[in-house]
């Protein structure tokens, strides 16, 4: 042990040394953890049904990160009984492969919302929004009644997809063209037509918010909640063996 | 000179090495910028905790969100979270760094006005990210969530910081780098790794404050809490551990009790902390085997903390009466001890059977807190009452009976708070998981929130009386410096070899 002193002895009078000792120091386990899950292939499984958020589905999720819901409500199913009969299937991976930043939360003050959408209609999701209390009497969620009167256009969107898929998230040309105008069509009472769903398997487009006057913030996270953790069809997944464990 | 180690290793005891050596010119020590930092300190404290009060009240009657939407939970808990980690600790840990570097080193600190860049570059940083979480421009990344224009701001700011601290490690008098400033060191250099890996982003224009970040899912998680656990590593941690090095001998008068066993455990320390971090992604999507490496270094991780407790705690050793008559010292080392508890606690909660049970709940919350309020505030409240005197040039503190006071105050609401939490977790985890006779789930998730009530309720009122005390601090600072007795004048600052 005598050799561990005697480096350091050499450490502790050279202020370079000694920092380029910590910087060695301190590298080791991050390049080990983090590196490899860039480079090994299946720590993304391939599952059929994961595209991109719709130009409004990713408004929606925007609001979603600037209120914070995320330091509330997990997005992260675990393969545990109790959670995947509360909840619905665990997480994959895959699931969150376009998520950027990730929104898998460390604190369930509220339910895990991994698979909320389609769970209940939009009226409720909106009631519960203007004021959870109403239809939820212990919740401690804050009202976020202020949605609803908060117009919201689609004029930057675009700008947006195209920043997304500087980082890797494969927006087509046609899906970044028509962004502006998708936008406006999925929040419409009249609902999109046949292109936007050519464009966007799978979305819905309707009315969210039950005013078909304007398009609110309301309409776009109504929008965003009411698709989580559907794209993905679970039947056709083989579950493995944690699931059974 | 207690604290300078000799060339064989060893600590001197006393002031023998020092009185040996030629006295060298007077070195005039840069404290106005070293005083700022403890105003600032001061005022974070009081506001960060405060904000602390408020959400947890928040969670125990919601109407208190106002319904307005800057005053919300989700846009206050990062207000909170930033005020008490980055505003108070971080503006302690600057502090003292530039106060402990200059004695140690025996050097005015270098770069003559880029000090004062680091104080108010940190503030305007602290103000501007503050305003940003309640305007709502979060990035949502916890810990991290200041924008990109931010971002960059911090890292501009952060590494001149590096080379004011650095400078004066470099042009030294002391052969020696003392321990505190390699832990100094170690904080300075692996945050600004951290904030920037974790930070890169996208923005969607040059003139608009969104960004993407860079990362997805999986990657993106594992990124996070490779800054987030390493943020409590090395910001909460390291940092204070070199808080610890140096005013724990201080104050109590004696030298570090091994010198080997802090070597050993700096570096093992620093190697073993930044693969903790899967363990805040037990049973998610993240592969097994990072959650396999997370656990085992979460749990080797005990050992290297433990030995800075034991260093710590054991350099009373042969003083302890003083615990009963300091009540300066007694802030230090119980906040040693709160760090020896929630350094046990954490590698507990990072094996994984216990972590299916404790994630998601107030026991990572109360974890957090035993480590927040007992260790990080506690020692820097001793550091505060240590500091205060000395740069004001004051004698002594204005009321020990009232640092007594805040002392039981402060203690009563850590414990409060972290019972409270503990009961309300594990409740919770277990209630979660029950399952009746039949075979069903046996409470519906609301049926969960409405059990936590009264222990939110006991948490807020640990909360005020902790902040409660923190108030007193300050009035019994100020007075301090108002009306405490002046030292005797001297002609110049003179040299202090002592220190």
């Amino acid at each position: 042990m005598a050799n561990v002193y005697s480096v350091h002895d050499i450490l502790q009078k050279h202020s370079i040394k000694l920092m380029a000792g910590i910087l060695c120091a301190v590298s080791v386990g991050g390049l080990v953890e983090i590196a490899p899950l860039f480079l090994i292939e299946n720590t993304i499984e391939k599952v059929e049904g994961m595209r991109p958020y719709t130009p409004l589905e990713l408004a929606g999720r925007n609001i979603y990160i600037r209120e914070g819901c995320y330091l509330c409500h997990s997005q992260q199913v675990r393969p545990f009984r109790d959670e995947v009969e509360r909840y619905g299937p665990y997480s994959l991976a895959a699931e969150s492969m376009y998520d950027h930043p990730f929104q898998w939360g460390s604190k369930r003050t509220g339910p895990d919302l991994a698979r909320v959408g389609g769970k209940y209609s939009d009226e409720w999701q909106v009631r519960h929004l203007i004021h959870p209390q109403d239809v939820v009497p212990e919740s401690v969620m804050p009202s976020y009644a202020f949605l609803a009167t908060t117009p919201i256009s689609g004029a930057e969107i675009a700008d947006h997809l195209r920043a997304l898929r500087v980082t890797g998230v494969p927006y087509t040309d046609e899906q970044v063209a028509a962004a502006a105008a998708d936008f406006a069509a999925q929040g419409s009472p009249e609902g999109a037509d046949a292109d936007f769903e050519a464009r966007w398997p799978k979305a819905a487009s309707r009315d969210f918010d039950g005013n078909p006057e304007k398009l609110t913030e309301m309409d776009a996270l109504v929008a965003y909640l009411q698709m989580l953790g559907t794209l993905v069809d679970f039947p056709k997944i083989v579950p493995d063996a944690d699931f059974n464990r | 000179m207690t604290l300078t180690s000799t060339a064989d290793g060893a600590l001197s005891p006393d002031g023998t090495i020092a009185a040996a050596r030629a006295p060298d010119a007077a070195v005039v020590y840069k404290d106005d910028v070293v005083r700022m930092f403890m105003i600032a300190a001061i005022f974070w404290a009081i506001v960060g905790m405060l904000v602390g009060v408020v959400v947890a009240a928040q969670l125990t009657f919601p109407a208190l969100n106002l319904g307005l939407p800057w005053t919300t939970f989700g846009r206050l808990r990062p207000v909170h979270t930033s005020g008490v980690i980055f505003a108070f600790g971080g503006s302690m840990l600057i502090g003292t760094s530039f106060y402990i570097v200059q004695r140690t080193c025996r050097a005015r600190l270098f770069g003559g006005f880029a000090s004062e860049f680091v104080f108010w570059g940190y503030q305007f940083f602290i103000v501007m990210a503050a305003l940003s979480y309640v305007l709502g421009g979060s990035q949502s990344k916890e810990y991290a969530e200041p924008e990109w224009y931010l971002d960059i701001w911090l890292a501009i700011v952060w590494v001149t910081y590096l080379v004011v601290f650095a400078g004066t490690i470099i042009k030294r008098k002391e052969p020696h780098i003392y321990v505190s400033l390699w832990y100094y060191l170690a904080f300075i250099i692996t945050i600004a790794v951290l904030h920037i890996v974790n930070n890169l982003a996208v923005p969607v224009s040059f003139l608009g404050t969104k960004s993407y970040s860079l990362f997805s899912g999986v990657q993106d998680a594992m990124t996070q809490w490779w800054y987030g656990h390493n943020a409590v590593g090395f910001f909460l941690t390291a940092g204070f551990l070199g808080m610890m090095y140096y005013f724990v001998p201080k104050q109590v008068e004696r030298p570090v009790w091994s010198y080997r066993l802090s070597i050993i455990s700096f570096w093992s320390l620093i190697f073993v902390y930044i693969w903790a971090g899967p363990h805040h992604l037990h049973y998610t999507a993240l592969p097994d085997w990072v959650q396999m490496l997370g656990m085992t270094f979460s749990i080797i991780l005990w050992m290297p903390s433990w030995a800075s407790m034991v260093n710590g705690i054991m350099t009373v050793s042969g003083r302890w009466d003083k615990l009963r008559t300091d009540p300066i010292l007694r802030f230090l080392i119980v906040a040693v001890a709160f760090y020896g508890m929630s350094t046990f606690e954490g590698p507990l909660m990072s094996i994984r059977a216990v972590n299916g049970l404790s994630h998601y709940t107030d026991w990572t919350v109360g974890h957090v807190h035993s480590g927040a309020l007992g260790w990080n505030a506690f020692i820097s409240f001793g550091a505060l009452y240590f500091l205060i005197p000395r740069l004001w040039g004051r004698k002594k503190i204005y009321s020990e009976n009232l640092i007594r006071l805040h002392f039981w105050l402060g203690t009563i609401g850590i414990v409060l708070y972290i019972t409270s939490m503990w009961a309300s977790g594990i409740m919770q985890g277990l209630m979660w998981r029950a399952y009746d006779s039949l075979g069903f789930l046996q409470y519906s998730f609301v049926e969960t929130v409405a059990a936590m009530h009264p222990y939110y309720a006991i948490r807020t009122l640990g909360g005020l009386f902790f902040v409660s005390g923190v108030v007193i601090m300050a009035w019994n600072l100020w007075m301090t410096v108002k009306a405490g007795e002046p030292v005797e004048a001297k002609s110049v600052p003179a040299p202090q070899p002592a220190e």
